[in-house]
C-alpha cells in the first residue's frame, strides 16, 4: 500500500465500480428519456385525448385508411423484392469476382450517405416528365416504388452479405458430389442459413419503407388516395393543425416500428440459440 | 443421370449482370442524372444558384446542427454501448429497443412528437412561453429531431466491436490497480476507434440528410430555420428546378465524401 502511495504522482480519484455502473446507466437512461421517450410519451398522451372511439375514428377516415393501406401495401411489395434482389447483390458480391467489384460494393451504402429529398430529385430527373429516357412515372405509384427501392437497397445486401461470407462451402461441395442440382444446393443448403439474415434485412426495409418520407415528397405527388403515403399525410396534417389526426396516425406507425423491431430480436435469439445447438452437437 | 442445367459460366453472368443492371436503374443511373441537370445550363448558373444568401445561410445551418447532434451521439453511443456490453442491470431489452427505435420509425413521428412536447400546446410549451424561451421553430426542436433520428448508429457499430474484444485486457488492467477511467482511456477506447470513427461518418451522414424531422419542427423559415435538405424541396416547389439540383449535388458529393470515409474506415476496422 505505502510504495503505491510513495510513487508521488496524485492519483485520480477512484469511483467504485457500482457508482460507475449506476452513473453511466443514468446517463444513458436520462438521455433516452430527453431525446426519444418524453417525446414519445408526448405523442401517445395527444393520440388518446380523444378516446379510443375519436382515435378509430380518425384512423379510419377514408384518408387516413387510404394512405395507411397504401404505405403498408407498398412496404410488402417493396419487402418481397428487396428479399430476392438484396440476396443476389449479396450472392454476387461474395460468390462472383469481377473487375470493379470493390467499388460496385462500396456503392451499396450510397443509399444510407444520400439524403433522401436528394434522391427523390434524383429519381424524378431520371423517371420524371423530363427523362431523357422516355419513362414517366412521376406521381405514380411506381415512383413511390422506385424510391422506395432506391432507400432501402443496402439493408438486405448488408445483412446477408456477412452471413453468405462465412459460410462453409464444404458442405455445398458434399452435396454437389452427392449429385444435388446447384437449385437444391442453394434451397436446402444456402437458404436456410442466410434465411435469418434475409429475414432481419427484409424486416428492416419494411418498417424504412413505411416510414420513409424525404424521396417521396417530391416524386409521390402526394394525391390524396391516389399516392399519399402515411407519413406525408401525417406532415400534411400537422401542417393544417390536426394534432390529433396527425398523432393518431403516428401512433399507428409508432406500433409497427416496434413489432418489427421485436420481430428481428426474435429472429435474432432464434439463430443464437441454433447456432449454440450446432455448437453443441 | 443429372438434369441438363445450365453452364455455371452462363449462370454466373447471367447472375452478375442481372444485379448490376438493377444497380444501374436503380442507384448509378438516377445519381448520373444529377450531375448533368445541374450542369445542363453551365457552371455559372449552378455557382450562381448556390451563393444565394439563404441557399449558404442553410448550409450554415445544417452544418451546425450536424456539429452539435454528432458529438452529443458520439458520448452517447460509447456510453450506451458500454453499459449493454459490460453492465449488468434490469431492463436491457427495453434499453435495446429504445435504441433500436430510430432506425424502424418515421422521421416525420419523430418530429411530430417534438412538436407535441414543445408546442404551444404541449407539455412543456406554456412553461416554455412564460420564460420566452424559443424550442420549436428554432434551433433547440431541430437539434433534439437530428439526435433522435441519428441516437444508434455509433452505439450499434461499437456494441459487436466490444463484445469481439472481451474484457480480458480490461481485467488484467484493473487488477494491475488501473482506475476504470483509465482502463477506459488506454485500453477500451484504443481498442473500439475505429468502429466509433464508422459510427460517427454514419452519424454525420445521417444528420446531413435529414429532412422528414426537421420538417415538421423547424417551421421552415427561409434564412433562419432552413437547412439544406428543406431549401431543396423550396427550390423545387418554386420551379427553380436548376437551384434545387445544385444543392442536391453538393448533397451529393458530401455522401460520395462519406461514402469512401466508410470504405476506409470499414477496413480498418476488420484488418484491427
Amino acid at each position: 500500500m505505502s510504495s503505491i502511495e510513495t510513487l508521488g504522482r496524485a492519483r485520480p480519484v477512484r469511483i467504485p465500480r457500482e457508482t460507475a455502473t449506476a452513473l453511466s446507466l443514468g446517463f444513458v437512461v436520462a438521455f433516452l428519456s430527453v431525446v426519444v421517450a418524453l417525446p414519445m410519451a408526448a405523442l401517445i398522451w395527444e393520440s388518446t385525448k380523444e378516446g379510443s372511439a375519436g382515435f378509430w375514428e380518425v384512423v379510419t377516415s377514408p384518408q387516413s385508411l387510404a394512405a395507411l393501406k397504401l404505405s403498408f401495401g407498398v412496404s410488402l411489395v417493396i419487402a418481397v423484392i428487396n428479399g430476392i434482389t438484396g440476396t443476389l447483390i449479396a450472392w454476387v458480391l461474395v460468390r462472383d469476382e469481377f473487375r470493379g467489384k470493390r467499388v460496385v460494393n462500396a456503392i451499396i451504402d450510397l443509399p444510407f450517405a444520400l439524403p433522401t429529398i436528394v434522391a427523390g430529385l434524383v429519381l424524378l430527373a431520371l423517371y420524371g416528365p423530363s427523362s431523357p429516357i422516355g419513362v414517366d412515372v412521376a406521381f405514380s405509384r411506381t415512383a413511390i416504388v422506385l424510391a422506395l427501392l432506391f432507400v432501402t437497397l443496402p439493408f438486405v445486401v448488408r445483412t446477408v452479405q456477412p452471413v453468405l461470407h462465412e459460410l462453409d462451402r464444404e458442405m455445398e461441395q458434399a452435396a454437389r458430389s452427392l449429385g444435388a442440382s446447384e437449385a437444391t444446393i442453394f434451397r436446402r443448403i444456402v437458404l436456410p442459413n442466410i434465411l435469418p439474415g434475409i429475414l432481419s434485412g427484409v424486416a428492416l426495409a419494411f418498417a424504412r419503407a413505411v416510414g420513409e418520407i424525404g424521396s417521396l415528397v417530391i416524386i409521390s405527388g402526394s394525391l390524396p388516395y391516389k399516392t399519399e403515403v402515411a407519413s406525408v399525410y401525417i406532415l400534411s396534417r400537422v401542417e393544417s393543425g390536426d394534432r390529433a389526426g396527425a398523432a393518431a396516425i403516428a401512433v399507428v406507425l409508432l406500433v409497427s416500428s416496434f413489432l418489427v423491431i421485436l420481430g428481428i430480436g426474435v429472429v435474432r435469439r432464434l439463430t443464437t440459440r441454433h447456432d449454440v445447438a450446432q455448437a453443441r452437437a | 443421370m443429372r438434369p441438363a442445367t445450365l453452364g455455371s459460366r452462363t449462370r454466373r453472368h447471367v447472375l452478375r449482370w442481372t444485379a448490376l443492371a438493377y444497380l444501374l436503374a436503380i442507384l448509378v443511373g438516377p445519381l448520373a442524372m444529377v450531375f448533368w441537370r445541374t450542369f445542363e445550363n453551365g457552371y455559372d448558373a449552378a455557382w450562381s444558384a448556390l451563393t444565394t444568401p439563404e441557399t449558404v445561410q442553410a448550409f450554415k445551418l445544417t452544418l451546425l446542427i450536424t456539429a452539435i447532434a454528432v458529438p452529443l451521439n458520439t458520448v452517447f453511443g460509447v456510453v450506451c454501448a458500454l453499459a449493454i456490453v459490460r453492465r449488468d442491470f434490469p431492463g436491457k431489452g427495453l434499453l435495446n429497443a429504445f435504441v433500436d427505435l430510430p432506425l424502424a420509425l418515421s422521421p416525420v413521428v419523430v418530429g411530430l412528437s417534438l412538436f407535441l412536447l414543445y408546442g404551444r400546446e404541449g407539455w412543456f410549451g406554456g412553461w416554455l412561453e412564460e420564460h420566452d424561451i424559443q424550442v420549436l421553430f428554432a434551433l433547440p426542436a431541430m437539434v433534439l429531431a437530428t439526435v433522435f433520428v441519428s441516437l444508434p448508429f455509433v452505439c450499434r457499430e461499437v456494441v459487436p466491436t466490444l463484445r469481439e474484444i472481451g474484457d480480458e485486457q480490461e481485467q488484467a488492467a484493473r487488477t494491475l490497480g488501473a482506475s476504470g477511467w483509465q482502463t477506459l482511456r488506454r485500453i477500451t477506447l484504443p481498442a473500439i476507434r475505429w468502429a466509433i470513427v464508422y459510427g460517427v461518418v454514419l452519424t454525420t451522414a445521417r444528420c446531413l440528410g435529414e429532412y422528414g424531422a426537421v420538417a415538421v419542427v423547424s417551421g421552415r423559415i427561409q434564412g433562419q430555420t432552413e437547412t439544406a435538405t428543406l431549401r431543396v424541396e423550396e427550390r423545387y416547389d418554386s420551379f427553380d428546378v436548376q437551384g434545387a439540383y445544385a444543392i442536391s449535388l453538393v448533397l451529393a458529393l458530401l455522401a460520395v465524401l462519406v461514402l469512401i470515409a466508410m470504405t476506409v474506415f470499414q477496413r480498418k476496422e476488420e484488418t484491427a
